[in-house]
């Protein structure tokens, strides 16, 4: 499945994230361009390279501040916790990958939900952090999502998700599956009561995420050069024997193909978001 | 036919029971009581074998080349089948088979993944990995199903979708999701039998079901063992530990409370006597379908639905 690209990258991300986090490391080189960024453009630009347009991969709380209100999350359900039921050891025990993964991201989990405001508009919003082992969904991601899901079908406010994650998370085995069905079935009672929602998939949104509530927005927006799919590249490579074309996977491919409504640029993000939100739900007013 | 190879000690004896047989009929000795003596011991180490078996030896059994497929069953357990095709889209996938059957005094409607046997039917059927249109004909098949108020059956057989370039191009991603949460909103009963492999989203696919079924020797699995091992082993060869480590097997997916039974297969696998399986499982249908003929539509997308919301395993400490 797609979670094998982002492990065998796994070193090469890891470093991208490290040259950003370093207090006191001023200059950043960009990923795509290799051009050399001073780290305070960079950040001024909400994380996209001014050169080439490529957009870094960011931080929950970096989203919550280039999208939303200010101080206007509250998060929910943040006691939650995951637990090594199957025992599962690889080359490191689950558990001691959760909790490197805590220490590292300061997250109880690979997603944070809650309420926030966007141009004073209240939304039901979920972030996933590809940095919290790959963006995995595990039990506490797939019922965290439900549960944000059951809190919209409550407050009746749209729904705003923001996927990053490299798929089911296997570790929990076929657990983790049925997550996929679990958070579907949630969004089919979300339909019902016809409440909005925004499915806005950043890099990546691979596997048991994109085959499930990722894909299945009343709107489902790109960020550019998101990947975004259901095997993984090199998965399929070698399956059918053959180079994949430049570009395959990525949010502008998918826009091409039908299966995104829009690619935005994140400096247009909060804009086009308040947007939708108002023309989907126009009677709502502004709580 | 090929033996498994912890079947290869079992399949000596036979020959050798089949070798000292021609000799008898040839007249010159009487071997009866030897041939009753290797029968024994044969009768014995087939007992060892088949109550001993790995997670990885159960997988190789799920994957038997002559395994029980969608096709068979549907002929077999039912009283008649008409296959049905096409997506309405885009094409008709054979990767997954689906018709309208009857039951007795009942008509269901039959979908399941078909892997094929021999190598010119596996290449039709692209080795049971579906591409987008064929999650998209399951679909078109459930909401008819639906409209006439058919229960629904579904038999799991797969490696996986199918991991291709046309297959992103078409939305893969998407076919699957849309099943995913339509399948949860259907008002007619969901049966679901995993007959061999369940291999990830692409078992998923068709399996949002009320009630899930696992023969004994078939396997539900997140990722392929071998997949898992290659990603977080970074060793293909560790597919035997990993096997073990995911818990895909059907006593595990039971404990897990995720499959609703395990049905029993005949001795030596189910690919030795398909009318014994079809037998099982058509019983297994009766007894549901008797079930579901006292619940309301509300009462049976309820049950679905509070199955699929149960899932998962976590600490909760404001909750609890
Ligand atoms: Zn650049």
């Amino acid at each position: 499945m797609s979670i094998i690209d982002w492990f065998n990258q796994r070193e090469k991300i890891e470093d991208r994230s490290k040259k950003l986090d370093i207090p006191g490391d001023l200059w950043v080189k960009c990923y795509k361009c290799s051009d050399i960024l001073y780290l305070k453009d960079l950040e001024s630009s909400k994380k996209v390279c001014p050169s080439c347009k490529y957009h870094f991969r960011i931080t929950p709380e970096e989203r919550l501040q280039y999208l939303f209100d200010s101080n206007s999350f509250e998060e929910a359900e943040d006691s939650i916790r995951a637990v090594d039921f199957l025992k599962f050891r690889d080359t490191e025990e689950y558990k001691d990958r959760l909790e490197k993964a805590r220490k590292k991201t300061k997250h109880a989990d690979a997603i944070i939900i809650g309420v926030a405001k966007i141009k004073k508009r209240t939304v039901n919003v979920g972030i996933m952090d590809f940095s919290f082992m790959g963006g995995s969904m595990g039990s506490v991601v797939g019922e965290k999502i439900t549960r944000l899901i059951e809190l919209a079908l409550e407050n009746h406010h749209p729904l705003v998700m923001f996927t990053s994650s490299g798929g089911a998370r296997m570790q929990e085995g076929i657990m983790s599956l049925m997550q996929m069905a679990k958070t579907s079935a949630a969004l089919q009672l979300l339909a019902k009561k016809k409440i909005p929602y925004i499915s806005v998939l950043c890099d990546p949104t691979m596997g048991g995420t994109s085959a499930s509530f990722a894909m299945l927005g009343d709107i489902n927006i790109g960020e550019p050069g998101a990947l975004i799919g259901f095997a993984g590249p090199r998965v399929i490579e070698q399956t059918v024997r053959e180079k994949l074309p430049k570009g395959f996977q990525r949010a502008e491919f998918l826009l091409k193909h039908g299966m995104l409504d829009m690619v935005v640029e994140r400096q247009s993000m909060r804009d086009t978001l308040a947007h939708l939100v108002n023309v989907l739900d126009p009677h709502r007013k502004p709580v | 036919m090929k033996p498994l190879d912890f079947e290869k000690p079992l399949d000596e004896l036979y020959a050798k029971i089949d070798e000292l047989r021609r000799l008898s009929a040839e007249g010159q000795v009487d071997l009866s009581d030897e041939i009753a003596s290797i029968e024994k011991r044969a009768e014995k180490l087939r007992n060892e074998v088949f109550s001993n078996l790995t997670p990885h030896q159960i997988l190789q059994i799920a994957r038997h080349p002559n395994r029980p497929d969608t096709f068979g069953l549907s002929m077999l357990v039912f009283d008649d089948f008409v296959e049905l095709h096409g997506d309405r889209q885009f094409r008709d996938d054979p990767s997954i088979v689906g018709g309208i059957a009857q039951l007795g005094t009942h008509r269901v409607m039959v979908i399941g993944h078909q892997k094929g046997h021999d190598t010119k039917e596996k290449i039709y059927r692209n080795f049971g990995m579906p591409h987008p249109e064929g999650y998209r004909k399951a679909l078109r098949l459930m909401h008819m199903a639906e409209k006439f108020n058919m229960p629904i059956v579904t038999f799991i057989d797969t490696p996986g979708a199918y991991p291709g370039k046309e297959a992103e191009e078409r939305g893969q991603s998407e076919a699957i999701a849309r099943n995913l949460r339509e399948m949860s909103g259907l008002s007619v009963p969901v049966i679901t039998f995993v007959i061999g492999e369940g291999g990830s989203g692409g078992a998923l696919g068709i399996a949002v079901s009320n009630r899930i079924y696992m023969l004994e020797y078939a396997v539900y699995s997140v990722i392929s063992p071998e997949g898992c091992a290659s990603i977080l082993f970074r060793d293909a060869d560790q597919a035997n530990y990993a096997a073990e480590k995911l818990k895909i097997t059907a006593g595990d997916i039971s404990n897990l409370g995720i499959g609703d039974g395990v049905l029993k297969e005949p001795l030596g696998g189910a690919h030795n006597d398909w009318p014994h399986v079809s037998e099982t499982i058509r019983s297994k249908i009766n007894e549901d379908l008797k079930r579901y003929e006292t619940m309301s539509p509300e009462e049976v997308f309820q049950e679905r639905y509070d199955k699929f919301r149960s899932f998962g395993k976590f600490e909760d400490p404001v909750k609890a």
